[in-house]
Formats: C-alpha cells, sequence, structure tokens
C-alpha cells in the first residue's frame, strides 16, 4: 500500500507521483483530495486527487514544493512508500446536466482540472479550457488535457506562450464574444479564483472554484478549514473543497493560509539547511 | 473476609499524591500527577473499610471490584489487584487518570461522609502502573480457531477499544477502522500528554493487538467504505464508536479571524501531532501572549493548560456561569488554578475583534448573573445590562462542547438519530435501528467521559455475540 509506483517531473518544483492504493482509487471521483503524512514527524497535508486508475489500483498526485512537506514528498522515488494515505475526502464535483464549460486552470490548478475536464468529456460535455502559468516553462499537462477540450487557451504573465496577460483576459474576451456556458471551473492561486468569481458575476456565469485553507484532519473534526460562504460558515473538507465563487469571502481566506507563514518558513531554512549537509 | 484484628487507617484525608512543583511543570507537558509509591498506596489502601455492601462499586460505571483490588493492594499482592480490576475494566492506567470519580466511585464512598473518600482513583492507577512496571505478564486467552464470527468496530476511542478486546476474548476476529493515523480517539488528540501520557494508551493498543485485534488506521468509514460496504466485505456485526468530533463554534462575530481555534484543532495540533516540538515535528501551532479559553469543561481546563506551557503570559478561563457549574473535574480546575489560570466566571463572550490584518486583539464580552433555573437544573444565566467590556487577547480558543460527526450517519441508510445528531440505541445492548450494527461513546450520548464510552463498549460486545449466537 501507498508505494510510489511512477514519478514524473512535470516543471520545475511540480511534480506527478502515481500511488499504489486500491481502496482510494476505487472510490475516488473527481473533486476529491486526500491527506498525507511523509513521516514520523510531519505534518498532516491534503493534496487533490488529480487522476485515478481503477484497474491498477493508484491515484495520481500532482503538486508543487512550496515548503517542507512537499519538499520532501518530491524527494521520494518510485518503489518508496508515502507513510500514510487517507482519502479520498471531500464531496466529488456534480457535473451532471452540463453542455458547455469553461474551466480555468491556473498554474498548478490545471493539474486539479484535468480529472474534471476528462469526465466532463466522457460526458459528452463540450469544454473550453484557458490555462495559465507565469512563463512557458510553468505550463503543465498541455499535452494531456488537449485532448478533452474544445478549444485549449493559454495565457502566460510575460507572454512566452499564448495571451500575454492573464488567463482572466481570454475568459473575458471569449465572453465578450458571446460565448455562452452553463458553467466555469476555476482552480488555481487564491487570487486567481477570486478575479475569475467577480468577472463572472459581471455576467451572471455560475463559477466554481476549489478551495485550499489550511487543513488538519480532513472529516470536519477540528474546523481548521472552515471560510465563510454566503455569510455562513463552511468546513472546505466536508462541506467542499468545491464552492459557488460568488459566495466565497476570498479576503477573509487569503488571511488564514498566512497564519503560519512564519513557521512556515523556518521549517523550510531548518530543511534546506539539513539537506545541504546530507542528514 | 475481613481479618478480625485488622485497623484501617482512621486518617481523614487521603495520602496526598506526589505532583510536580506547578512553576516547574508549566515549562512541560510530561505527567503532573507522579503516582503513589508502593509505601503510600498500601497506606491509602488501608483506609478503605472494606464495607459489606460497597457503595463505591454502585458508583463505578463498569462495577469495578473496588474493595477487593483495594485489599489486594494492602496484602502488598499489587499484580493481583490489577488482575482483579481487569476482570471488569480493560484500561485502569488509563481511567485511573481521567476517570471523575469524585462523582462516580468516590462520591459514594463511605468514608467521604467524614472526610475525604478514598483515593479509588489513585489506587487503580498505582495497581496498572505496577504492573507495567513489572512488563505485565497479563495471560492471554486462547482463541478459538477458526474464529466464531468476523466484527467491524468503528473507531478507536475507549469505546471502540473495550468493545473490540471483549470480543477478541469471546473469540471472534475483530477488526479496528480508525480515520487518524494513530489509534486512541480523544486519548490521544484530545487529552494532553501531561494528564494522559500518550505511552499509557499505546500499552493498552499494544495489548489490544496481543489479543489478535487488527487496527487500520487512516479509514475514514463513510468515504473509503461505508458501513454497509463493511457487510458485503463479510462482517458479520459492526459496532460505531467514532466519538462526538464535531466542533461546536459560538456563532459570533469574528470567529473566523486568525488566532481563533476551535479546542479539537488546537489540542490536536498540540497532542496528536506534537506542535509543541515545532520545529522538531512539522506542525505548527501559533499562540499569542494572551489567551481566552471559552468554556467550563475538561476539554477547557486542557486547552487553557496546553496554552500556558506554550508559553502564553496570561491566560483566562471565560466561562458563562459559576465556578460550581463547571462541567471540569474539580482536580483539574484546581490544578488549572494552581498553574495561574485566571478564571473570568459569568462571563459570556459576545465578539471577538480583530485587527486590520484580520488577527485577533480582543475578546468582547459581558457579565453575567444567574437567573432561574433551566431545562438542565442549572440557574440560567442572564447578561447585566451595560456589562459590556473588554479582554485584550490574540488567542481564542472555543472549547464550548462537540456534537456527533455526521459521516457516518449520513452514509448508512436507515440509521435512526437524535435531535443533535446522536446514534438512536437501545440502551442495555447498543443496537441501533439497524440490524447487526451495534453503537456506543459520545457517538450516541454527544461529549460523555471516558468509562461511560467503556461501559457501553462492552454492554455492545455481549450483546453482539449473543446477537451472533442467536444466528448460527
Ligand atoms: C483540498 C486541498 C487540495 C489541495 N491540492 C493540492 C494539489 O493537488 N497540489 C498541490 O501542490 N497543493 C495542493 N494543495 C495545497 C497543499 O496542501 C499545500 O501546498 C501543502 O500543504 C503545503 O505544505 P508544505 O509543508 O510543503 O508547505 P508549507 O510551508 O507548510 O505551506 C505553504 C503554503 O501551503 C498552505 N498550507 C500549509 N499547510 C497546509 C495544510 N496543512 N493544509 C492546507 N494547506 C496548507 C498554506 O497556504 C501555506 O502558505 C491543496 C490544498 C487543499 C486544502
Ligand atoms: C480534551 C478532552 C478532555 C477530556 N477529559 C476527560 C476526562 O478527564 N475524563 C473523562 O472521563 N472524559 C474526558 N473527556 C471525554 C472522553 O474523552 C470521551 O467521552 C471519550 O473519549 C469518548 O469515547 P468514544 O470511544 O466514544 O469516542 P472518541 O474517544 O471520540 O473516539 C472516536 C474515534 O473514532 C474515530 N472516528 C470518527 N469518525 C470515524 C470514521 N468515520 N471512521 C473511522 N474512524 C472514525 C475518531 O478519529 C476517534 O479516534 C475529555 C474529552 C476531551 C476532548
Ligand atoms: S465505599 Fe469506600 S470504604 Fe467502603 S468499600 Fe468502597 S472504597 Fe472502601
Ligand atoms: S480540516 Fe479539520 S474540519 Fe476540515
Amino acid at each position: 500500500m501507498n508505494r510510489i509506483v511512477k514519478k514524473k517531473v512535470l516543471a520545475p518544483a511540480v511534480k506527478l507521483i502515481e500511488v499504489e492504493n486500491h481502496l482510494i482509487a476505487k472510490k475516488a471521483q473527481p473533486g476529491q483530495f486526500v491527506i498525507l503524512r511523509v513521516h514520523e514527524k510531519g505534518e498532516r497535508i491534503p493534496l487533490t486527487i488529480s487522476d485515478y486508475d481503477r484497474e491498477k489500483g493508484t491515484v495520481t498526485i500532482i503538486f508543487q514544493e512550496v515548503g517542507k512537506t512537499t519538499t520532501l514528498l518530491g524527494r521520494l522515488e518510485e518503489g518508496d512508500r508515502i507513510l500514510d494515505l487517507v482519502g479520498p475526502l471531500g464531496k466529488p464535483t456534480h457535473l451532471e446536466g452540463l453542455q458547455r464549460v469553461v474551466v480555468v486552470g491556473g498554474g498548478l490548478g490545471t493539474a486539479l482540472v484535468f480529472s474534471q475536464v476528462k469526465e466532463l468529456h466522457r460526458r459528452g460535455t463540450k469544454v473550453d479550457c484557458i490555462i495559465g502559468a507565469r512563463n512557458k516553462d510553468l505550463i503543465i499537462l498541455e499535452e494531456e488535457i488537449k485532448p478533452y477540450c474544445a478549444n485549449l487557451y493559454i495565457a502566460t504573465d510575460d507572454g512566452s506562450k499564448g495571451h500575454k496577460g492573464f488567463v482572466t483576459d481570454v475568459l473575458k474576451r471569449l465572453l465578450d464574444e458571446g460565448n455562452r456556458y452553463d458553467r466555469a471551473i476555476a482552480v488555481g492561486p487564491l487570487i486567481m479564483m477570486k478575479v475569475v468569481s467577480n468577472l463572472t458575476r459581471q455576467y451572471g456565469l455560475p463559477t466554481v472554484v476549489s478551495m485550499n485553507p489550511i487543513m488538519v484532519d480532513g472529516t470536519g473534526m477540528c474546523g481548521c478549514c472552515r471560510l465563510t460562504v454566503g455569510g455562513q460558515t463552511k468546513f472546505a473538507c466536508v462541506d467542499g473543497p468545491e464552492f459557488d465563487g460568488h459566495l466565497v469571502d476570498f479576503d477573509e481566506v487569503i488571511k488564514r493560509t498566512a497564519m503560519y507563514r512564519e513557521e512556515e518558513k523556518t521549517a523550510m531554512e531548518l530543511l534546506q539547511r539539513s539537506l545541504k549537509e546530507g542528514v | 473476609m475481613a481479618e478480625p484484628r485488622r485497623k484501617p487507617n482512621l486518617v481523614k484525608t487521603k495520602v496526598p499524591m506526589p505532583a510536580q512543583d506547578p512553576q516547574v511543570r508549566i515549562k512541560n507537558f510530561d505527567e503532573v500527577a507522579l503516582g503513589y509509591t508502593p509505601e503510600q498506596a498500601v497506606e491509602e489502601a488501608r483506609r478503605c473499610l472494606r464495607c459489606k455492601e460497597p457503595r463505591c462499586v454502585q458508583g463505578c460505571p463498569v462495577n469495578v471490584k473496588i474493595p477487593e483490588f483495594i485489599m489486594l493492594i494492602e496484602e502488598g499482592k499489587f499484580l493481583e489487584a490489577y488482575y482483579k480490576i481487569l476482570e471488569t475494566n480493560n484500561l485502569p492506567a488509563i481511567c485511573g487518570r481521567v476517570c471523575p470519580q469524585e462523582n462516580q466511585c468516590e462520591k459514594h464512598c463511605l468514608r467521604g461522609e467524614k472526610g475525604e473518600p478514598v483515593a479509588i482513583g489513585r489506587l487503580e492507577r498505582f495497581a496498572a502502573d505496577y504492573a507495567a512496571s513489572c512488563g505485565e505478564p497479563r495471560h492471554e486467552p486462547t482463541n478459538p480457531a477458526p474464529p466464531k464470527g468476523k466484527v467491524a468496530v468503528v473507531g478507536s476511542g475507549p469505546a471502540g477499544l473495550t468493545c473490540a478486546a471483549d470480543l477478541a476474548k469471546m473469540g471472534y476476529q475483530v477488526t479496528v477502522f480508525e480515520a487518524f493515523h494513530t489509534p486512541g480517539g480523544v486519548l490521544v488528540y484530545g487529552i494532553p500528554e501531561f494528564r494522559l501520557p500518550k505511552r499509557v494508551v499505546q500499552r493498552e493498543i499494544d495489548n489490544l493487538k496481543k489479543l489478535g485485534v487488527e487496527i487500520q488506521t487512516n479509514m475514514v468509514i463513510g468515504k473509503i467504505l461505508s458501513v454497509d460496504e463493511l457487510f458485503s466485505e463479510g462482517y458479520d456485526a459492526i459496532f460505531i464508536g467514532t466519538g462526538a468530533g464535531l466542533p461546536q463554534f459560538l456563532r459570533i462575530p469574528g470567529e473566523n479571524l486568525n488566532g481563533v481555534f476551535s479546542a479539537n484543532e488546537f489540542l490536536t495540533r498540540i497532542n496528536l501531532m506534537r506542535a509543541y516540538r515545532f520545529p522538531e515535528y512539522d506542525t505548527p501551532i501559533k499562540i499569542g501572549r494572551r489567551v481566552a479559553v471559552i468554556g467550563g469543561g475538561n476539554v477547557a481546563m486542557d486547552a487553557a493548560r496546553c496554552a500556558l506551557r506554550l508559553g502564553a503570559a496570561k491566560v483566562y478561563i471565560v466561562y458563562r456561569r459559576s465556578e460550581e457549574e463547571m462541567p471540569a473535574r474539580r482536580e483539574e480546575i484546581h490544578h488549572a488554578r494552581e498553574e495561574g489560570v485566571e478564571f473570568k466566571l459569568l462571563t459570556n463572550p459576545v465578539r471577538i475583534l480583530g485587527d486590520d490584518n484580520g488577527w485577533v486583539k480582543g475578546l468582547e464580552c459581558v457579565t453575567m448573573e444567574l437567573g432561574e433555573p433551566d431545562a438542565s437544573g442549572r440557574r440560567r444565566p442572564v447578561p447585566k445590562p451595560g456589562s459590556e467590556h473588554c479582554l485584550e487577547v490574540e488567542t481564542v480558543i472555543i472549547a464550548i462542547g462537540t456534537t456527533p460527526n455526521p459521516l457516518i450517519a449520513n452514509t448508512t441508510p436507515g440509521l435512526e438519530l437524535t435531535k443533535f445528531g446522536g446514534i438512536v440505541v437501545d440502551e442495555a445492548t447498543g443496537q441501533t435501528s439497524r440490524p447487526g450494527i451495534f453503537a456506543g461513546g459520545d457517538s450516541v450520548t454527544g461529549a460523555a467521559t471516558v468509562i461511560l464510552a467503556m461501559g457501553a463498549g462492552k454492554r455492545a460486545a455481549k450483546a453482539i455475540d449473543a446477537y451472533l449466537a442467536a444466528r448460527r
């Protein structure tokens, strides 16, 4: 169980691993996540299930090395085991009855919408996909996602590929050109999801975002992942992680995810020092 | 049974429990109460009158044979005393530390009428710790092969552990499914190390494994497998001991500010994830210089005392009734006070104030008066007009109770629930509205006690045995 059967580097600091866990693979659905721990003294961190193979009994996780846990996870190789893996957690995405959808993936978000795009395609939904990143090296999964999209648009901040600018510029253009969608799905940095939601609100386009607050248990037990949606407190791990982007209080979530910034920095510095010393 | 010439120790007070000095212990997470020496235990055991109709036993939810085990301690037969307790209680080292004895056995003890009752809890702890120090040569039962049946236990708190142990002893093949990566329930994620060392819980888990019980961690039932799927996997009966893990919030403004925790989150970070040893352990915890803990139960005391140990300069307990109504154990209130926790009684929070960056900077409260008794029989607190005031704090911990987590209920069709989300059971057997599914502990009663959860686990084990015997 939890053995890494495949590992791939998608972009600098973005890695894909395929992990054996028959039970999770059997149950996983698009939109759900796992919580894992990489060593005995490790933190529990949530990561989206970006793909699963029920026959092989594996789930795929794509993650960005941003701090200690994800860096340690990135150092595991094929054949290594992940200490603890729990899931599938969270509610699956509702993808029923959609004719035409626009999906926006920012940075790593592309990985996180991949399984949804695939599932929508399977159901016969027409998907327009906009993926963006800071520059062309950070665009991931372009080739993989393309076959499932009716149209694929790319935006980079520096213009090294596709449109020069933000994914929201492309989205705005598509909407202004008269493209009609039943739904927008936006996954990426909080600020991107906020901007997308503000834009689609003006067009009355229902928008689903995937929230990534800090979590501990992932089962509704600690309340750490709470956020305000439409004036009500919700727990992202059990009520989400997907919510109506027009109702989420993004500013609050952005503040809450900064709660442990100093500690995260300390942990990372210590890790880098010990990695340098070759421990 | 009593020897004619035995003269009990008639001292009115319990033999004092050695404890770490308050000024020292607020700087560490080591156990506060240090336990009796054999001499102290014998001396305390001599206080028991060996009543013919011992009232203490009736006060014990699992009917531990109290005068009998105390007599064995007096005779220096410490291991025998331990086995005597084990006849009815699987977890004596835990109960001896955390049971609210003052409301149970000790409340009824005859010696309590004139002076202090016999220190039954401390003696129970002594017997268990003594046995552990000898390597605990426990007699393992020989299980029949093939097993009498397969039972799944969901949740590894005291209810689940007790039910699993009893069923294993009866000859069933038992698998425990636990959502967290470590088994033990509240015993590991809630109750802090300084009150219940985790190695004591680990010992009980190891004993369970020796009985042949399999424990599968990282298994959230209702997500990875539903209860019905457990049946189709070949389990003949299921016990649900999933506790009451859903935190309540106050629903007051400011609750999502940075620096506001549910007690569950705060204690889980500290106890299960060992945040007090960050950065050696990876999980952080953030604590301000001044901390307000809202609530008056054991959970609130534990959170307050953890906050002190993390280095807070000032820790308040904010409770809306008076000390008399506080549900926490007396010993814990006493310990908290000794350590310097300040009690703001008859005080109710109305709003959490934040700074521009979204961090807590204060707690606005009102003073309360006690009015007429309410449905619970306790006098109802009512706010005094014009008594608004502000506590300057940077951290607020909400410890006002928990309710059962709806995860299992939502994924198990036909399981009848109470208004507050507890599973409806027949009290004598733990049988739920679904045949073959039993439940007990906090998942049924809402937040209660370790010993009540154990009692429920025991009754359910018996009932499961009867249910499966009838089907054979
Ligand atoms: C439902 C969900 C799904 C996610 N899916 C993915 C994914 O597929 N790929 C991916 O790369 N990232 C994903 N994340 C974010 C990922 O959990 C964090 O990047 C990771 O926890 C960082 O851990 P660290 O120790 O490496 O970094 P740290 O230095 O600890 O933190 C870096 C940042 O990560 C966030 N973070 C830290 N700890 C946690 C925590 N316990 N829970 C949630 N966020 C935390 C904070 O915003 C923090 O500022 C997801 C988050 C959630 C809630
Ligand atoms: C901080 C604190 C201090 C306390 N102090 C005392 C005290 O001093 N004395 C006392 O007698 N009582 C005390 N209590 C209360 C006591 O701990 C509980 O009443 C008791 O633990 C309840 O036992 P349980 O077995 O019903 O549930 P729990 O101990 O809550 O265990 C339930 C277990 O089930 C697991 N679980 C939940 N859902 C699922 C699922 N879907 N799938 C798999 N596993 C699941 C949980 O992770 C947990 O491990 C305290 C409680 C707290 C929180
Ligand atoms: S009631 Fe008190 S004195 Fe009597 S048997 Fe029980 S512990 Fe001993
Ligand atoms: S992570 Fe604990 S409640 Fe959501």
